[in-house]
């Protein structure tokens, strides 16, 4: 089988490669960065389709140790490509999603003065994606998938002059880094019980088994343990409950990027591990968890999608939702529906993220078209945003290009039965569902019923109707650059779902027999028999296909009877049907509720930023207080005896001379008065005593002046002269500091070479 | 896997490496990137010491360890330095070394 195995690498290398030459220096020229980004992904695309078609001709394994990363004594660790189907098919969708939306890229940042640095950005983010899926470890795939991380930090915080960006950025990634936490204790885990990371080994058969039969923490297995650890990489990567709240922030990012990050790549990859670690979680007791926070996953998003106003955040939620779907499917089992709706899915949002991406795009151009040209783009004023769905309305004749190819990529959210592709992939999970836990099954279809409803809802919002806005009015598709994707996108949206037809399904089934299921089951032979026979025994099953049918049309129905019946004319958000309904009803707090979405994030708020804030604030309260305070003083203490040879001058001048020109005065005194007692009586012997006197005053005060107060002066002036001249050495420049520390070095190695001589 | 790079090559690499650092840190002025010269100091002796494990005693992984270690002091060493940066950019306003002479007596 492994014919060829260094091809699969040069897959994330040329992304990377381009990554590095565009950092290094190409960003100077715009036009070499564009050509370096698309020649690199096309070259991914080229590859991955040639694996892929390979694969698809001879199924099987394909495996390649290239090098070896590191050796630590008798561990160590390779880099080596692993394409198995499931790789395959991820690998051809990441690279091919990526070229798309590349090229839309051109078209939506040409008047972004950071376009190059952008480029860099998602070269290096689709790179760490593909890296992520061919690697064949644990430890590999972790890697990429940080620099995923630090991509998606750097993407949504691409205009960090906007506050609300930069605060977006930090904050998912310091809330994957949450999920990454468990990710790594996980593999920490993995590692200490397995001793390898590498798929091979941590998935195969024996050590699965010998890793549920081993006990762990509290009687829970090892596996289990494992399991639930790694399905905190993907709650966390993977925006599932409750570590969601970073991605409805993330559409602050320039929206290519939302769709790379939503879409394509990153939070593809939270399920991706799944899909890989299913061996793993089969045997773990791990799964009814994953299940669970799917399934409530799905079901929070879509009910919060409702209630959103901006055109990318109903999306975002959207996104949150069927990832959900994903987690879920993985959670009952069903790990190939799970990654067929990954591969729909990622195609459909795409598009609709850069189809909305077009919206905003022909917003601002018809604000710029109202208001004049003066206004640049993204700093549009504070009181116009080009995402609210409210300032939008009749676009459909006004952007027909952009509001096709939504509409392809809306229908195949909303499930349309039958000619869309996310049809077919939610009614896999859903079929599996209803065979393997009816309780997920039930959830995730009413889910399926709200996804409808938001998604007419948002249809009706943007494209019908009448324009409640001028920059509506004058709104227009942009150029082909823009457009084509969108239509190649809304291509695939419609006819990928074809792929995966069960074969049980009445005329279809024979036509295009289900090729996907069985296909992608090869990745686990340990259960690829029995998930094939699985899917063969529910194929026939016409329930769960006539209720999701039912639902996601009522949804849409719903959606549009609300929404589109009757033109909304009201250009804010008060005007919502529903809001206007939920007040007649009293029930403007649910309302309310649901559009803070359920206040998680504000839960989060209290309970963790805030705590930590005060902490912070009473840390370095402490720290200035008690902990500088003493120290503070010491230094004030030595300020202080500087003083010292000044105030002994004072002393001296003040109060010795004060002494001896007391003691002259009094003896004065004295002398007067005995001369005017005794004036003429012994007036030589008194003359001689008072000159005496006078003479020993005077010889006093001379010692004083001269000698004392002399060496008093010598030592203060010599302490100051001293403290000048050693000033001069602290010059408080660095260089200073930095060139003497390197001169003695030198001049100590000097000597040390010539001792050595000697 | 990669073999017969002989010692000496890393040993070159990490002179060299030390070189660049020392060049960057007496030459630059923004605080940042002397901070920066100073971790590829840091990373060229941590260099010499992995090589000098690897062909020593390439069954041991003590250096490996030790390397381990600094790499941790290091970071705790740049998060320290950043530190002051962002302090002194509080109070300065500049992180160029020449116009900080809080210490001039």
């Amino acid at each position: 089988m492994p014919q060829n195995p260094t091809l699969a690498w040069l897959i994330p290398v040329g992304p990377f490669v381009a990554f590095a030459i565009i950092a290094l220096g190409a960003h100077r020229s715009r036009a070499l960065t564009k050509v370096l980004a698309i020649a690199s992904i096309v070259q991914a695309v080229f590859l991955s389709q040639v694996m892929f078609w390979r694969t698809v001709r001879a199924p099987g394994v394909e495996r390649a140790a290239l090098l070896k990363w590191y050796v630590l004594g008798t561990e160590g660790a390779g880099l080596g490509v692993y394409l198995d189907p499931t790789a395959v098919v991820m690998v051809a969708m990441v690279s091919f999603v990526c070229l798309m939306i590349f090229v839309y890229s051109i078209a939506y940042m040409r008047q972004e003065p950071r376009a190059s640095r952008f480029f860099a950005y998602i070269t290096l983010f689709a790179g760490a994606m593909l890296g992520a899926v061919v690697c064949d470890s644990l430890l590999v795939l972790f890697l990429f998938w940080e620099i995923m991380g630090t991509c998606s930090y750097l993407l949504i915080g691409f205009w960090w002059e906007k506050a609300p960006a930069a605060n977006a950025a930090l904050k998912a990634f310091l809330i994957t880094k949450i999920g990454d936490l468990f990710l790594i204790l996980g593999l920490v885990l993995l590692y200490t019980q397995v001793g390898s990371l590498s798929y091979a080994e941590v998935f195969s058969a024996e050590t699965v088994a010998r890793l549920s039969a081993t006990p762990y923490l509290g009687g829970v297995s090892a596996a289990t343990m494992a399991g639930l650890l790694l399905f905190g990489g993907t709650v966390g990567k993977s925006a599932q409950l409750p570590l969601h709240v970073w991605l409805p922030d993330a559409m602050e990012g320039p929206t290519p990027a939302s769709a790379l990050i939503h879409a394509a790549t990153m939070v593809s990859a939270g399920v991706y591990l799944m899909v890989r670690a299913f061996p793993l979680l089969m045997v773990s007791e791990a799964l009814p968890i994953v299940a669970a926070v799917g399934a409530a996953t799905a079901l929070y998003a879509s009910v919060v999608a409702i209630t959103q106003n901006d055109i990318k955040r109903v999306l975002a939620f959207s996104t949150i939702s069927q990832l959900g779907y994903m987690v879920a499917a993985v959670g009952i089992g069903a790990y190939a529906a799970a990654l067929f709706h990954l591969i729909t899915h990622a195609f459909f949002k795409a598009l609709l993220f850069l189809a909305a991406g077009s919206v905003i795009h022909g917003i601002e151009h018809g604000h710029q078209h109202t208001f004049g040209h003066a206004v640049p783009p993204h700093a549009a004023s504070p009181d116009f945003s080009p995402n609210d769905m409210w300032k939008m309305g009749g676009l459909a004749f006004r952007m027909p290009l952009t509001a096709l190819s939504y509409l392809c990529g809306s229908m195949a959210l909303a499930g349309f039965p039958l000619i869309t592709a996310g049809f077919w992939s939610k009614d896999e999970i859903l079929a599996q569902a209803w065979s393997l836990d009816r309780l997920v099954f039930w959830v995730l279809v009413v889910a399926a019923a709200l996804t409808g409803f938001y998604t007419s809802r948002q249809i009706s919002l943007v494209f019908l109707g009448a324009p409640r806005s001028r920059a509506a009015v004058y709104a227009r598709d942009g150029g082909g650059v823009m457009t084509t994707p969108l239509l190649v996108l809304a291509l695939f949206a419609v006819g990928l779902g074809w792929l995966g037809i069960p074969e049980g399904f009445p005329v279809l089934g024979r036509l295009l027999p289900g090729w996907f299921s069985p296909f992608v089951s090869l990745s686990v032979p340990s259960l690829g028999a029995g998930q094939h026979a699985l899917s063969e025994a529910h194929a026939v099953a016409w329930q769960p296909l006539a209720l999701s049918i039912a639902f996601a049309l009522s949804g849409l129905f719903l959606g549009w009877w609300v929404y589109a019946r009757r033109p909304i004319t009201g250009d804010e958000a008060q005007a919502d049907p529903v809001q206007m309904a939920m007040n007649k009803l009293r029930l403007p707090w649910l309302y309310r509720a649901v559009q803070e979405r359920l206040y998680i994030d504000d839960i989060y708020r209290w309970v963790v930023s805030r705590p930590a804030v005060a902490a912070a604030t009473a840390l370095s309260t402490m720290d200035r207080r008690v902990i500088d305070a003493p120290i503070v003083a010491f230094g004030r203490g030595f300020g202080q005896a500087g003083q010292i040879a000044p105030a002994a001058d004072r002393l001296d001048r003040g109060l010795v001379d004060r002494i001896v020109e007391m003691m002259g005065a009094l003896s004065r005194l004295l002398a007067q008065i005995a001369v005017r007692i005794d004036d003429g009586l012994i007036d030589g012997i008194v003359k001689t005593t008072v000159n005496a006197s006078r003479a020993s005053s005077g010889a006093s005060g001379f010692f004083d002046g001269g000698f004392i107060d002399g060496v008093v002066n010598g030592i203060a002036h010599l302490t100051g002269a001293l403290g000048r001249w050693s000033r001069k050495m602290q010059s408080g420049q660095l260089p200073d500091y930095l060139w003497n520390a390197f001169m003695i070095i030198i001049l100590l190695a000097a000597v040390l070479v010539l001792l050595q001589r000697i | 896997m990669i073999t017969g790079v002989p010692l000496s090559w890393y040993l070159i690499l990490g002179a060299a490496l030390f070189c660049v650092g020392v060049y960057g840190l007496l030459a630059n002025r923004n605080l940042i990137i002397i901070m920066m010269s100073i971790e590829l100091m840091l990373n060229a002796v941590v260099l010499n010491l992995v090589a000098f494990a690897r062909f020593m005693e390439p069954a041991r992984i003590t250096g490996k360890a030790f390397a381990i270690i600094v790499y941790a002091t290091a970071a705790a060493e740049a998060a320290l330095g950043l530190a002051l940066t962002i302090a002194i950019w509080r109070t300065e306003d500049t992180v160029t070394i020449e116009e900080i002479d809080l210490l001039q007596g």
